[in-house]
């Protein structure tokens, strides 16, 4: 069994269907590029995986475990699936170094002292280090966003989900976020992201998705997905955003 | 020319006058700031010889009842009754048990203003302040002699009602305000039920309510304290108002904020207390504040079920048949009081927001 495996699973918002039939496994250490249209269902799929939102049919099972509506099996898995929101979402009255501390003390009940060693380890990583004792309203979006992944590594997840990380940053900052996801993925992090960098995904993925209206139309490696793609939805996706 | 190369950086020059601050343009920068700013300085030049004159030249200081004539003020009253007005008709020997009281209180107060101060370790010291100082006020203990909360007034019993309204009334709004924000509907409704009828009744009829009504529904025999029962309904009160309050805080919070702290696995309680809270109040301090001050205020309703508020000992003091009642100058005390009390407050929420408690401000 792979470690993530979506089985049918069907989302509405309301009336609106807004995942359709989503079948996706994802083996460990495997690394998932999804692209699409705005409003394609590709934020909703990541977002099911940790329950941010829920599904209404289908399964979802993450190492194993089953997503289910109990509390305990929502927060079992959300500790070993961490997760990267497009606009950061650093707690604000926090410092730096707090923003990362926070779930390893209170969740993982670490001690202190040793949850900011790994924090500072960590902030170290994504090179950030001399910033830890400041709070995010000091530091550019691109400084936030990798605060934001050190954050989720602290918890030392299996998985890491990135919700169109580079959106919402200045041109001139997307590369050093992506540096940091290019050394992610090849310390063998299992990843799902979202995003329309192609480049990143010719470069690190090892399978792109293809979602339109809420449903996989075309899922392949990065190369036969770029230089061959079979369906017409794909192909005119791509005419849009490769010049 | 179309295309332009800059050769010569442009270094950072100081601002013309004209862009800074300037008390002058302020006040006579054009017509109405002049028409306005003489008309103040006027109405000052013509009031306050007059203000001088009966206040301070012709102010009676010191003396009885008789020589107050009613041409000056009358501070000698103040002089006479000030203790009376501060505590009531508390028993004179024991006025070290009031003072007591104030000394603790306002001590508690002071060590709680600075964030660093502001820890578990500080609510305990007010639980036990708070107790310590309630004791020496009823007596019966340490071999202190018992004084009814009846005889309890001035002072004290404004500090009291303040204080723990809001100090009680805060974590019950809280309740109410995150209740009202709850998924589960039977606690939103209920939540609502309560916000929204205490809100439709004025603080009046609610002391009314629990004042008079409660005791004729409760079986004889039962009887709770008069000061008790005040103390409840300003307590629900304040936390109606403060939970709308802290509602407005919780909206003005971002999604992102929550769902960061669910993918963090961090469970409700630990949300709500780390994340959400903090942000929710630092939002709606102006609001707090204006609550708070409010609150300190409608203590003085009590008087109206027979309690001894500063405002009603003032009132109580007036009616001596051996001064000519100087409302004026004894309002004016209580006024000031007032005035002090809640003027330190407002200045104490602005220094707080000025903090910059939670990094920079976004």
């Amino acid at each position: 069994m792979a470690f993530i495996e979506l089985n049918s699973v069907n989302k509405w918002y309301g009336e609106y269907h807004a995942l359709r039939d989503v079948t996706l496994s994802v083996e460990k250490g495997e690394r998932i590029v999804i692209c699409g249209p705005s409003g394609s269902g590709k934020s909703t799929l990541i977002r099911c995986i940790n329950a941010l939102e829920s599904h209404h049919q289908g399964t979802i099972s993450v190492g194993g475990t089953a997503l289910t509506s109990d509390i305990k099996t929502v927060e079992g898995v959300r500790k070993s699936v961490g997760m990267v929101f497009q606009s950061f979402n650093l707690f604000p009255h926090l410092t730096i170094l707090e923003n990362c501390t926070l779930a390893p003390i209170h969740v993982k009940k670490m001690k202190k002292a040793e949850a900011e060693d790994l924090a500072m380890s960590l902030l170290e990583r994504v090179r950030i280090g001399e910033q830890a004792l400041k709070y995010p309203g000091q530091l550019s979006g691109g400084q936030q966003q990798r605060v934001a992944i050190a954050r989720a590594l602290c918890m030392q997840p299996d998985v890491m989900l990135f919700d169109e990380p580079t959106s919402a940053l200045d041109a001139e900052m997307v590369k050093e976020v992506l540096d940091i996801m290019v050394d992610l993925a090849g310390s063998g992090m299992t990843m799902l992201c979202v995003t329309h960098e192609m480049g990143f995904a010719r470069q690190v993925a090892d399978r792109v998705v293809f979602m339109d209206a809420g449903q996989i139309i075309e899922m392949n490696t990065p190369d036969a997905f770029f230089s061959a793609p079979q369906h017409e939805r794909t192909r005119q996706f791509l005419s849009q955003i490769l010049h | 020319m179309t295309g332009f190369v800059q050769t010569q950086p442009i270094a950072a020059r100081t601002a013309p006058l004209a862009a800074r601050y300037n008390l002058f343009r302020v006040l006579f920068g054009d017509v109405l700031s002049t028409v306005s700013t003489l008309a103040i300085l006027f109405a000052v030049i013509a009031l306050a010889p007059k203000l001088v004159s009966w206040g301070m030249l012709n102010g009676i200081w010191t003396g009885e009842g008789a020589q107050c004539t009613g041409v000056g003020a009358c501070w000698a009253f103040l002089r006479a009754k000030y203790p009376f007005i501060l505590f009531g008709i508390y028993p004179p020997g024991q006025y070290w048990r009031p003072i007591a009281l104030i000394v603790i209180f306002v001590g508690l107060t002071l060590y709680s203003l600075p964030p660093k101060n502001w820890k578990t370790s500080t609510l305990w010291a007010w639980v036990i302040g708070t107790v310590i100082a309630l004791a020496l006020m009823a007596g019966g203990v340490f071999g202190l002699e018992a004084v009814p909360t009846d005889s309890w007034g001035g002072l004290p019993v404004t500090l009291i009602l303040t204080v723990l309204s809001l100090g009680l009334g805060f974590p019950l709004a809280i309740a109410l305000a995150l209740g009202r924000q709850s998924d589960l509907k039977a606690v939103k409704y209920i939540c609502v039920a309560v916000i929204e009828g205490i809100r439709g009744l004025p603080l009046l009829s609610l002391l009314f309510i629990v004042s008079i009504l409660l005791p004729l529904m409760l079986p004889d025999g039962l009887k709770i304290d008069k000061l008790l029962r005040a103390l409840v309904a300003m307590t629900v009160f304040s936390a109606a108002y403060l939970a709308e309050v802290l509602r407005g805080g919780l909206q003005g919070l971002h999604n992102g904020q929550g769902e960061a702290a669910d993918a963090l696995s961090l469970s409700w309680w630990s949300k709500t207390r780390l994340i959400i809270l903090p942000q929710a109040i630092s939002k709606v301090i102006p609001p707090l504040t204006n609550t708070v001050v409010v609150m300190v205020k409608n203590t003085s309703l009590v008087l109206i079920v027979g309690l001894y508020d500063l405002l009603s000992a003032g009132r109580a003091a007036l009616a001596d048949p051996a001064w000519p009642a100087p409302f004026a100058e004894t309002y004016g005390f209580i006024a000031l009081i007032y005035f002090i009390i809640c003027f330190s407050i407002t200045r104490y929420t602005h220094w707080i927001e000025r903090q910059n408690l939670f990094g920079v401000n976004r």
